[in-house]
């Protein structure tokens, strides 16, 4: 189980630089995230926020600088040890990203079977996950029957269901309305509380100013506070 | 595994008409080269019945006594290639030519002596069935004192074989040509069955999953492409079969003509055959499509 009173580092970037051809997405980007920190980037549409994020799951890799994650450097993992990396995540994505033709218990399964978990572990977990998000009632449904919010909160217990160390959010409420987004918001202060790391991209300055916890501010690929 | 097997049929009944254009390929493909082996099949049939039949005559000289049949024909069967030498005396050989001419036969009541000579028939092993060894026998025979002459008669099958070899070598670069297209076909397809959830596999990569989870439902829709490919190409192939084999040998006498269809384990190594196509296109849509 997770020590919450451990708060050393489980994020750490150094020197960090993304381009995209000539266009610098990031420029030296260092930061530190601790153990159970909860963490938000925030910044304009275009700063380098998703970017951000997209380097830290590794769907995209550093130009330059150094990654390390829970013990792992990112620039030397092979690519084999891709998915035991996202395995120690669990990722929101403001489009939920949700597998169309797959039920809502069928997605969240999906984290469990690909770790190769029984079947019977699975139905328990999965089951318990969508009870805590509150939508056990619509296991069977499909995601597009569902509101944009419902769709979120399968998101998030499909983030949450593997157990990782890390809850990387990018925009998670970015196109819910406020009563969703309360509830949104809710399901990931109550997997910090349990002791996870998490790291929320948003430019909600309301939503930071309500949690006070740290925020880094990036302005054009550029950190410009901690 | 019974994981991967489960979402493997729940992948082929979410993307119906795509799994449906793949089975189609393949059973065409499968259509296709099928024919060719079957006709092969047959038609090697034909071949070996007629070189069963080769058989090479050697006629005695007229003054050969009978004290030395005895040794001709122990000389004839140490000949390389010789399964059988049965003695032909001048007197079978009339009754012989009687029987075959019947209702003619008494055009040959007015010859006062039998022209005929001794002879030999001489019957070849399966291995020396080809013109060539046929050719060498000849020479070795008639190198011998007491014959006079050899004969064999069905000197056209010499070339008729070369031209079947030269059809069977064809066949076979077709039939392989025809393979290889199918899997390049197949993998064509089965790309576009991968592009189309495309979406699917990202998000299962984003959420940990190893190539080796993502690919292993593809290889068994892949395999069970193969396998109802190929089931469906033979059965087609079985009722045109029927169908012309039906019409053919109600047209010919069937001694002259039987044709047959695979046999069991032919078959089988067909379908398996059509698996390892269904599995191999797989194989290399996924290859490219994992690293991209």
């Amino acid at each position: 189980m997770i020590d919450k009173n451990d708060k050393s580092a489980i994020i750490l970037m150094f020197h960090v630089h993304k381009k995209y051809g000539s266009k610098k997405a990031l420029i030296n980007i260092n930061l530190d995230v601790s153990k159970n920190e909860f963490l938000f980037i925030t910044g304009p549409s275009g700063a380098g926020k998703s970017t951000l994020l997209k380097l830290l799951y590794l769907g995209e890799s550093v130009s330059e600088g150094q990654i390390l994650i829970d013990g792992m450097n990112l620039s030397r993992i092979s690519r084999k040890r891709i998915p035991l990396l996202r395995r120690k995540l669990g990722i929101i994505f403001q489009d939920y990203k949700l597998i169309p033709t797959k039920t809502v218990f069928d997605n969240v399964a999906l984290v469990l079977e690909a770790m190769g978990k029984k079947r019977q572990f699975v139905q328990k977990k999965v089951n318990s996950v969508l009870r805590t998000v509150g939508m056990e009632s619509r296991f069977n449904a499909l995601p597009q029957s569902l509101s944009g919010g419902e769709q979120q909160r399968i998101a998030v217990a499909r983030a949450v269901v593997g157990a990782p160390k890390i809850i990387l959010a990018d925009e998670p409420t970015g196109s819910l309305d406020s009563e969703s987004a309360g509830v949104i918001f809710d399901l990931l202060k109550g997997f910090h509380t349990r002791g996870g790391t998490l790291i929320v991209a948003t430019h909600d300055k309301e939503l930071i100013r309500k949690t006070g916890c740290r925020a880094i501010h990036l302005k054009e690929g550029r950190q410009v506070s901690k | 595994m019974i994981l991967f097997f489960k979402r493997a049929i729940y992948d082929i009944r979410t993307n119906r008409f795509l799994n449906a254009v793949t089975i189609i390929t393949i059973s065409l493909s499968i259509l296709i080269v099928s024919s060719l082996v079957l006709f092969f099949v047959n038609a090697n049939d034909y071949m070996n019945s007629w070189k069963k039949g080769i058989k090479i005559i050697a006629y005695l000289k007229p003054d050969i006594g009978k004290a030395n049949l005895v040794d001709i024909k122990s000389k004839i069967q140490g000949l390389y290639g010789v399964a059988e030498a049965e003695f032909i005396s001048k007197e079978e050989a009339m009754k012989r030519l009687r029987e075959q001419i019947k209702r003619q036969s008494s055009l040959l009541d007015g010859l006062n002596e039998n022209p005929l000579p001794d002879a030999f028939e001489i019957r070849l092993t399966g291995q020396s069935s080809n013109s060539e060894k046929i050719e060498n026998l000849a020479v070795q025979l008639e190198s011998l004192p007491e014959i006079d002459d050899v004969e064999y008669g069905q000197r056209w099958i010499g070339r008729f074989v070369k031209v079947f070899e030269l059809f069977r070598l064809t066949g076979y670069a077709m039939s392989g040509i025809f393979f290889i297209a199918a899997v390049f076909i197949v993998a064509n397809t089965i790309r576009l069955v991968i592009y189309s959830r495309r979406e699917e596999i990202e998000i299962m990569r984003l959420i940990g999953a190893s190539d080796r989870f993502i690919k292993a439902p593809f290889y068994i829709e892949g395999i069970i492409q193969g396998a109802l490919g190929g089931i469906i190409g033979l059965a087609a192939l079985f009722a045109a079969f029927f169908y012309i084999s039906t019409s053919v040998e109600h047209g010919l006498s069937s001694d002259l003509l039987h044709i047959r269809f695979f046999p069991l384990r032919l078959s089988i190594t067909i379908i398996l055959c059509s698996m390892l196509v269904g599995w191999l296109g797989c194989f290399i849509s996924l290859r490219q499509f994992l690293k991209e």
